[in-house]
Formats: C-alpha cells, structure tokens, sequence
C-alpha cells in the first residue's frame, strides 16, 4: 500500500515529461532511506499506467544504498539496522549521505532517432 | 525506433511545491504549524488534546487530522479540547500530502488561528517523504513502543526536527533502554531537540508546551 501514492506520482513525471508519445522504458532511481519496494512500484505501475501513453513501460530500477557520513572521518558506510557505528572510526552515527531520493532520471519514447 | 528522454525529475517534486505553497501561505498568515508524526498509538492525539486544553486560552489553534478512513474520533477529541478542527480522509493512503493539506486550510478560520497542529496518519515510514509545509517536522514516539525504533526507522529519526518521547510513566513497567534508544536518536540526528513526557500523568508537558509558545511568537 505504501508504494501507490508514489507510483502515481512517478507516473505524473513521466506523462508529463513525455509529451503524449508513447513510453517503452523509465529508468528510475531508488533511494534506500525511501524505503520504497521495487516489486510494489511494479505491481501499482502496471495499474495505473493502464490506459495512459505509458502503458506497458518497462520500468528499470537503479537502486541507491542508505549511506551515513561519519561526523569524525568522513566515511560513507551504509545504514544497515545494525549499530550504526562508523567501520572506520567507531564512532556514532553521521549525517545521511547518499540514497535519500527517489527520481525519474530519464525515459524512452517511441520515435525519433534511436534504435 | 526510440528515443532517451532525460528526465533528473524528483518523483515527489510536484508535492514539494505545493508544500512551498502552504509554507508561504502560513508565513504571509503568521501561523506556526507542526506536522505531527508517529506509529499508531503512539500517543499523538493525546499530545494535541493536552496540548489544546493547556493552551487555548492564550492561543487560537486549528488542527487539521489526517485518516485512513472516514472516522473522524481524533477530530472531534481535538475539537472538544477547544481546536478548530479539520477532518481529512486520505482514502487509504498512509500519509498525508501538501495537496491535502493545501484544501484542508480553505475549512479553517485562519485568520483567529495562531498555530496549526496537523496529525499526520499513523504510520513510522511514509509520512516523512510527503513534506506539507509545516515549519517544524515532529516525532511522537512511546517508551511502550521499544528502544528499537531509531534503528528500525532510521530516516524518520534522521529527518524531524523534534522529537516527543511520550508515556515516560510507564517506563518502570516496560523494557525500555533510555540509553540505547537516545544513542540511535543521537546517531541519526546528532542534537535533536527532545521533550520527554507523559501525556497521561502531564509530567514533562510544560516543556514542550514552552517551546510551541516561543515559536508561536516568533511566527507572527
């Protein structure tokens, strides 16, 4: 249930960035802290884009990891339910760095020059 | 035959200038308004009902709450603790959106309104993704809850601005470890500004209720 309002959202970008011409591929990137499911998205696409020019859009998902920086060295290290202690250093927690949006980066469209 | 089109397009950036919407709307009104959050049962009804009941009498609130479903109990017990108060229906969705937030203004009397509490849905992980244009992004979490959560929802923690740790006057009667808790806490947002209190027993209200004075001056 988490993943229809963003799925629909994701759908809205896309539409508008297509501009009516029918839609073969959306690559997307998944941020980690988003929390969001790739098989959720995919099964809330296939409804919705039902009857729109992105109906029966792949959709390729490029997944971010959650990452912290440590406040001491700097170190990116993942977010992994754990201790989130820095492996490096040792010490506590950072700022989040990395995997914290969820994006349309492009999309492919019927026509044109491609292949 | 087809063609890339490049995108770089936020999926939620439609909802994000419709926050900025609200915000300026609420800044040009003088409001100050918190977006409240927290896993059902956590105990954010309760904090707006204290918070109403302590309150009303030097400054008018509106309160916008936000369900699941048609039931609308967490308004009216808002709006019986002396709230103008609003009920939406997200229509299953476990959030609220700044679009929901936007129409549910149009129903409140902001011109007598100073501060605007809006219950979020129940929920530990949406909620946070969807920004409304509140000023500050409040955390309810419950000693009954376990000290577990930081690590478990580990955005949320990382991205409020406040947290209220509420029920403290069950912690001799649960296995709550203060120490682990507000190390994770630490980790994710070092510095957080953090009320401890019971919304049952009233103990540690005032200090909460002395921060929402200030910024509620500090707004108008």
């Amino acid at each position: 249930m988490h993943e229809l309002a963003i799925t629909q959202a994701m759908l809205d970008v896309v539409l508008k960035h297509a501009g009516g011409a029918r839609v073969r591929k959306v690559n997307v990137t998944v941020g980690e802290w988003t929390g969001y499911v790739g098989e959720s998205i995919e099964l809330f696409w296939q409804e919705l884009a039902r009857g729109t020019a992105a109906e029966g859009a792949r959709l390729e998902f490029r997944f971010e990891p959650a990452l912290l920086r440590c406040r001491a060295c700097g170190e990116r290290f993942p977010v992994d339910g754990s201790g989130l202690e820095c492996p490096r250093c040792g010490s506590l927690g950072g700022e989040p760095a990395g995997g914290q949006d969820c994006t349309v980066d492009s999309i492919e469209v019927e026509g044109g020059e491609g292949p | 035959m087809s063609t890339t089109v490049p995108v770089v397009e936020r999926v939620l950036s439609a909802n994000d200038a419709v926050a900025a919407e609200v915000r300026a709307r609420l800044d040009g009104l003088g409001i100050y308004c918190v977006n409240l959050m927290a896993s059902p049962g956590a105990g954010k009804t309760s904090l707006i009902e204290r918070t109403v009941a302590a309150l009303k009498g030097e400054i008018p609130i509106g309160m916008i709450n936000g369900d699941t479903s048609a039931a609308a109990f967490d308004a009216e017990r808002g709006q019986t603790a002396g709230a103008a108060a609003v009920h939406v229906n997200t229509g299953g969705k476990c959030h609220l959106e700044a679009s929901m937030v936007r129409d549910a203004l149009a129903l409140l009397p902001l011109e007598r309104i100073r501060l605007l509490l809006v219950e979020n849905v129940g929920n530990l992980v949406c909620p946070m993704s969807w920004k409304l244009g509140a000023h500050a992004n409040v955390l309810i979490s419950s000693v009954a809850e376990g000290d577990d959560k930081p690590y478990k929802y580990p955005k949320m923690y990382a991205g409020v601005d406040v947290l209220v740790l509420n029920k403290i006057d069950l912690l001799p009667h649960v296995d709550f470890d203060r120490g682990r808790f507000l190390r994770g806490v630490e980790a994710l947002n070092a510095g957080l500004r953090s009320f401890e209190l019971s919304c049952r027993t009233g103990e540690g209200l005032e200090a909460w209720l002395e921060w929402l004075r200030e910024q509620t001056r500090r707004a108008r």
